[in-house]
């Protein structure tokens, strides 16, 4: 946990963690931008610990078959498609 | 396509029955419509045509409503003045040259230059509440599992409401009648909402009403705004109200506590958008990693890569006590302060936004700026509380909006109160 000011290599290994590519003015744009709004949260510091009692409860329905999209549907947006199924590009 | 404001002008016909029977219907393009094309306001989704509709959708076309076209937004929700669509900026019909604010500025202008006789947009931090107070208009935030968000784009689970707007209070009710409603399909959905009478409760009648006044949300506020702020207060208190100030000392945090969560959840949401089921068209020469970034670089604007990268960085190891555990704790804090400050008053109240709609432009280079303008509606999201923003006047010609905010499920209140306001 550091109070450094991010860095332009900080924001590039976040854009790679997100799977974001960034242009080098993006990177250097992103990190002046935050640095000023990651001090603007330093302000939750302060914050006290708090008991949050929300009234939560879990919701289960029954796990049965129900009607869904059909195949076709399914594929309908996607750029790539091959015998009815999505085609991406390779794993590694 | 007139001053921005839709991205797809189509008619859907609803029911020929049904209490929106003749009425029209303008929806925000990130609420999914079977057959016509949902973009979200992204170059991402711009051919996206979506396989079913929304649970509101559905009960738009059985109330008999015609849906006459997809409103213009901030890309996925992202922003406050509708400026960061892929399809650029909306005008603004009440004020020209000035922002219709955001993210469902679309929705609020479609109203406001009768295009529509409502609307439905989304309300994540403000964004009914922040356009329907810039472009003159009735927006209405519900409480947090009123309405089914089964069909809309996700940005910030926890946060965001599908809300009604209308020119009158009585008809935005109206809409949140039709809208609002347990639907098995959103497990976050509440029995509360069945069998509402929310239009009925638009009598005006707010004799032996007590509004409580949050300080802080007029401390930062525009000396005009405030002043119309509290000449609609003295017209309520000569109409039977009572008001006093009250004190919300955690709500200092909740910009940042707001942009921490909503990014976070944004992080992990538009993860989805991987250009393999849907997005963009690319060729499948790099491997997994490279072609799903590239896609997003291509896909997504710069407000959409600013919140999923900070959202990234908030939740990444070391940093996610700092940042994200500690929002959640002012978001407890928050939801606390609100229920005691609602157990001395019926309604809150407040100015919508602490200024006047901002000039086109003004905002868009400064981010921070444009997040510290949402500092009187986003602590509502916070504590899952029903929100209205009413037309309370204006500031040199410029609308202004009034907020008041109700008890969890306490629309008829709110909606009761606004009504005063009009005339």
């Amino acid at each position: 946990m550091s109070d450094q000011p991010v860095s332009p290599e900080e924001v590039r290994h976040v854009a790679d963690l997100a799977r974001i590519d960034l242009a080098d003015e993006e990177v250097e744009e992103f990190t002046e931008q935050f640095v000023e709004i990651l001090e603007a949260f330093e302000t939750l510091d302060e914050v006290p610990e708090t008991e949050s009692e929300a009234d939560l409860e879990n919701v289960l329905r029954a796990d049965e078959v129900r009607e869904s999209l059909d195949q076709e549907e399914a594929l309908r947006n996607a750029p790539h498609t091959e015998d009815g199924y999505f085609k991406g590009p390779r794993v590694s | 396509m007139s001053g921005g404001i839709f991205i797809t002008e189509e008619r859907t016909e609803g029911d020929s029955e049904g209490p929106l029977a003749g009425r029209t219907v303008a929806v925000k393009d990130n609420i999914s419509t079977e057959g016509v094309r949902t973009t979200c306001g992204s170059a991402m989704l711009a051919d996206y045509v979506p396989p079913y509709d929304a649970t509101v959708v559905e009960r738009l076309k059985a109330a008999g409503a015609t849906i006459v076209g997809k409103t213009n937004m901030d890309e996925f929700g992202m922003g406050s003045t509708t400026e960061t669509s892929a399809f650029g900026p909306t005008e603004n019909p009440a004020a020209e040259g000035r922002v219709p604010g955001g993210s469902s500025g679309g929705s609020a202008a479609a109203v406001a230059a009768g295009e529509a006789d409502l609307a439905l947009g989304t309300d994540t931090g403000g964004s009914v509440r922040n356009p329907a107070a810039f472009c003159g208009v009735v927006g209405i935030k519900p409480t947090y599992g009123l309405v089914s968000r089964y069909g809309l784009v996700a940005y910030a689970n926890s946060l965001e409401q599908i809300g009604p707007f209308g020119s009158t209070v009585e008809e935005a009710a109206e809409l949140l009648d039709v809208v609002s409603g347990p639907d098995e399909r959103d497990a976050t959905t509440r029995d509360e909402g069945a069998e509402t009478d929310y239009a009925g409760a638009a009598d005006g009648d707010v004799d032996g009403l007590e509004i409580g006044i949050p300080t802080e949300l007029l401390e930062g506020a525009d000396e005009g705004v405030v002043e119309t702020f509290w000449e609609a207060i003295d017209e309520l208190e000569s109409q039977g109200a009572s008001y006093h100030e009250v004190s919300l000392p955690s709500i200092e945090h909740a910009v940042a506590a707001y942009y921490v969560i909503a990014m976070s959840e944004a992080s992990s949401n538009l993860a989805r958008f991987d250009g393999v089921r849907y997005g963009p068209d690319h060729d499948l020469e790099g491997d997994w990693n490279e072609t799903f970034a590239a896609v997003r670089e291509e896909g997504f604007g710069d407000e959409v890569k600013r919140r999923i990268l900070l959202g990234t960085y908030a939740l990444s190891a070391g940093y996610h006590e700092k940042y994200y555990a500690k929002a959640q704790d002012a978001r407890a804090w928050i939801e606390r302060d609100f229920e005691d400050a609602l157990s001395e008053a019926d309604v809150l109240a407040s100015p919508t936004m602490p200024t006047p709609p901002f000039e086109r432009g003004e905002s868009l280079d400064d981010p921070l700026q444009m997040y510290l303008a949402d500092a009187n509606t986003v602590p509502i999201n916070l504590a899952n509380l029903p929100a209205i923003s009413v037309p309370a006047g204006d500031t040199d010609g410029l609308p202004v909006g009034l907020q008041f905010v109700g008890p969890a499920f306490g629309e008829r209140e709110i909606v009761r109160a606004a009504s005063a306001v009009e005339d």
